[in-house]
């Protein structure tokens, strides 16, 4: 920041072109926005710079090289398997019927792509270069294809490579590639082929015997993107853009106190602590004693400063008076120590113990902190976010929208279109919010290839219903 | 709009002030942004509204007016905002925006370029995205619109989050001094197959790129142009399907087990005692409904996004 005026003016000038007109009016504040912005620019450098040498797992949560112990996404051939990873020391993922270590992952970063590999000490994944994509790829697709497949007949003969035959290939050292050529060298059919069928029958082939592991950072996007494609179920058919709308419709954001009904494992809490960024809190609330499960939040890589900020609170401790308060404390202090049985069999628990002797890791889900109680009841939340697919949504709302701020922003979840139904129609009569409105998200991808650009064959048909709208002042609760 | 520490969160004070910006709403598609001033008057089809009614009431009430019509007082949100603010251009919705954010993987702290800033409805959903500790630095080559944007900014209390350049991002890419800086890059442009080689360096590796094009030939060239430094090039569509809930007395088709024989027998012969039976069968209590609004949006646009490569 300690730049010169000369060089501020410099800067000043080539970002912006105003009439010499209207310069008085704005100079000022264009010029400190420039200050900021060239300032901004190498502070931001200076720090990503150092944060690369600072290896405490404490560090941003922005962090794009893996360290030993973080949680990974294995994505292997772009999309076909997923499977969600820790880098400890003896972990490892399966291909084919071959395991690999993933050791060579720790300290690379998100993004990179490894190859298979027969190594001197066995089975062992390798980093590879991603090339910049070739020309000539480009050509053969262009011009026109005169071939077709009217003489093509599919009946298992075209190929004269056996199994034993690749498999001897590989005890010679030949690399996936390799075996790929043989291949299709091999084919009897493949001249035949259009190119567009070339490239497919390669890829096919690449997939099988030359597989890509990507290294992928779990976040909210990822993380819900795999859950919906393994385990729908489990996240209740929450799909990742049904996601991102919960997100803005709550009006979520650094500061903010976000009250949720996670009822899918977690992946809604994750989500809004992602985005709180160490700040604020997200309080999940629930009916009894036992809050919901939430492992999924482990699988996010969150430091100390976010963990804290998830937090819990039964229900009924909302908005009960302060004395009732101690013995509660007590009996849900006790239920602590046996929370989460899932914990022990998670291979999670034993990095913790590993983490927590060199400092002491904060937990997420603790009970929320006295003082943020304290002004909950006071001021109320900032927004609430309800995620419990399988349970009747006006029962939740009446309960759980006391506690809102007057003018916040509130959304409800269901996979269901009827409850929301019921769920408006009410909140309608009760005059308690406006801006009601039941929205369905639609989403499809598309396959865009130079002359076979079109959506993908499948899609998915539904993500579920969204109730969003705002509280309204009403006087009975004058505090708020 | 947004609290900058702990000591002004959203869910205090939430009294307004003159000189706030509060949104009026009306109806559920009839909404204003007005800036409350101690002297000032709203007049709409309700009535008069004097401003000074408003001070020191809590957000989220119901004010009068002088006829006795009523409107409701908001606290601005991004997406209030984005249903409010003047279309100097064609803007983004919420759809796609958080569709965007979600996928642009926008945290607190993350820097992010876009262009073109339009009327600045995606802006002020991103600021919120990186706020308190990151930045948008946004671009565009029409002056008067920048300006506007800027006064928006202001406006909404966003301007610290964001810088407003004047600048043809397609002609000239991104300012060198974002090199390497950005978490993400947002493209709204024409052609924005020119700006790519640009914003690929103002990208960190595996930063995330995005771009918004309405027609598919732009998409097939972006997608060609991104596939030398990029990778996880992927396009998607999102719209949103509304809902409208009433309650609705449903019509049975009723057969009666005493009087068999067809339904119109039944009517002719309708003496006291089936006249009311067939009466209470036709009123039923009303159930709530649910159906598509029929109007839709058909197609805004299409995201592509990719990711940078990692070459270390």
């Amino acid at each position: 920041m300690g730049n010169s005026q000369a060089q501020l003016q410099v800067d000043c000038s080539t970002l912006t072109r105003l009439p010499s007109e209207s310069l008085p009016l704005l100079r000022r504040p264009l010029c400190f926005a420039a200050a900021l912005f060239q300032s901004r620019a190498t502070l931001v450098r200076q720090i990503e710079r150092e944060m690369s040498m600072d290896d405490n797992v404490n560090s941003n949560q922005n962090r794009r090289i893996t360290w030993e112990g973080c949680s990974v996404l294995l994505d292997i051939n772009d999309g076909d398997r997923l499977i969600f990873s820790r880098l400890t020391a003896g972990a490892i993922v399966k291909i084919g019927n071959k395991n690999y270590p993933l050791q060579p992952l720790i300290g690379c970063p998100f993004g990179s792509v490894f190859q298979v590999e027969n190594g001197i000490n066995g089975p062992c994944l390798s980093r590879a270069i991603q090339a910049n994509n070739t020309e000539d790829k480009k050509e053969c697709t262009l011009k026109d294809e005169s071939r077709d497949n009217r003489a093509l007949i599919d009946n298992n003969t075209a190929q004269t490579l056996t199994g034993d035959d690749i498999e001897g290939l590989r005890r010679q050292g030949a690399s996936g590639n390799e075996i790929v050529e043989a291949l299709i060298a091999n084919s009897a059919t493949f001249e035949n082929k259009t190119s567009f069928s070339q490239e497919k029958y390669r890829l096919k082939k690449q997939k099988k015997y030359d597989p890509k592991v990507i290294l992928r950072r779990p976040f909210a996007r990822s993380i819900c993107d795999t859950y919906f494609k393994k385990y729908p179920a489990r996240i209740g058919f929450l799909r990742v853009d049904t996601l991102s709308l919960l997100l803005s419709f709550g009006n979520v954001m650094a500061q903010s106190d976000v009250l949720v009904v996670d009822m899918i494992g977690g992946l809604l809490t994750g989500a809004v602590a992602e985005r709180l960024g160490g700040t604020g809190y997200v309080c999940n609330t629930y009916l009894g004693d036992s809050p919901h499960s939430t492992e999924i939040v482990r699988i996010f890589n969150f430091n100390d400063e976010i963990n804290r900020r998830i937090v819990r609170l039964p229900l009924a401790e909302l908005s009960a008076p302060e004395d009732v308060d101690s013995k509660e404390q007590s009996v849900l202090q006790a239920a602590n120590s046996v929370d989460n049985p899932s914990d022990q069999s998670h291979p999670v628990s034993m990095e913790e113990t590993i983490v927590s002797k060199v400092h002491k890791a904060a937990k997420p889900g603790e009970k929320a902190p006295e003082d943020a109680i304290k002004l909950w009841r006071e001021n109320g939340f900032s927004s609430l976010i309800i995620a419990a697919p399988d349970v009747d949504a006006w029962s939740i709302v009446k309960e759980v929208l006391p506690s809102l701020s007057f003018s916040a922003p509130f959304v409800i979840y269901h996979q269901y279109l009827q409850p929301l139904a019921t769920c408006m129609h009410n909140l309608q009569v009760e005059k308690m919010a406006v801006g009601l409105q039941i929205t369905e998200p639609w989403l499809r991808e598309y396959q865009v290839l130079p002359s076979r650009t079109h959506p993908h064959m499948q899609m998915s048909a539904c993500g579920g219903y969204i109730l969003s709208g705002t509280k309204l002042y009403n006087d009975s609760q004058p505090d708020k | 709009m947004f609290p900058t520490d702990s000591t002004n969160k959203l869910s205090f004070n939430r009294k307004i002030s003159d000189g706030d910006l509060v949104i009026v709403y009306e109806k559920h598609d009839n909404m204003k942004a007005v800036k409350v001033c101690e002297k000032s008057i709203l007049e709409n089809r309700f009535g008069v509204f004097k401003h000074s009614d408003w001070i020191g009431k809590p957000y989220g009430c119901k004010v009068t007016s002088h006829k006795g019509g009523f409107v409701y007082l908001l606290a601005p949100t991004p997406e209030l905002w984005t249903l409010v603010l003047s279309h100097r251009t064609q803007i983004l919705y919420i759809a796609d925006i958080s569709f965007v954010i979600m996928y642009l993987e926008l945290v607190p702290g993350c820097v992010v370029l876009e262009s073109g800033t339009g009327s600045g409805s995606l802006t002020t959903s991103l600021a919120r995205a990186v706020a308190p500790t990151g930045h948008v630095y946004t671009f565009d080559f029409h002056e008067p619109r920048a300006v506007a944007a800027r006064e928006d900014f202001e406006k909404t209390g966003v301007c610290s989050l964001v810088t407003v350049g004047v600048r043809d991002i397609q002609g000239e890419g991104f300012p060198k001094d974002l090199i390497g800086v950005a978490d993400a890059v947002f493209l709204d442009l024409p052609q924005p197959w020119l700006a790519i080689p640009s914003a690929g360096e103002m990208l960190k590796p595996d930063g995330v790129l995005c771009s918004f094009s309405p027609c598919i030939e732009q998409v097939q060239r972006s997608s060609e142009t991104l596939a030398s430094k990029f990778t996880d090039i992927r396009t998607f569509e999102v719209l949103l399907r509304t809902y409208e809930v009433r309650e609705v007395k449903m019509d049975q088709c009723q057969t009666e087990e005493a009087t068999p024989g067809s339904h119109r027998s039944c009517k002719r012969k309708l003496r006291a005692s089936e006249a009311s039976l067939w009466q209470q069968d036709n009123s039923g209590s009303p159930i709530v409904m649910a159906r598509p609004i029929s109007e839709a949006k058909g197609h805004t646009g299409y995201l592509t996004f990719a990711r940078l490569k990692c070459v270390e």
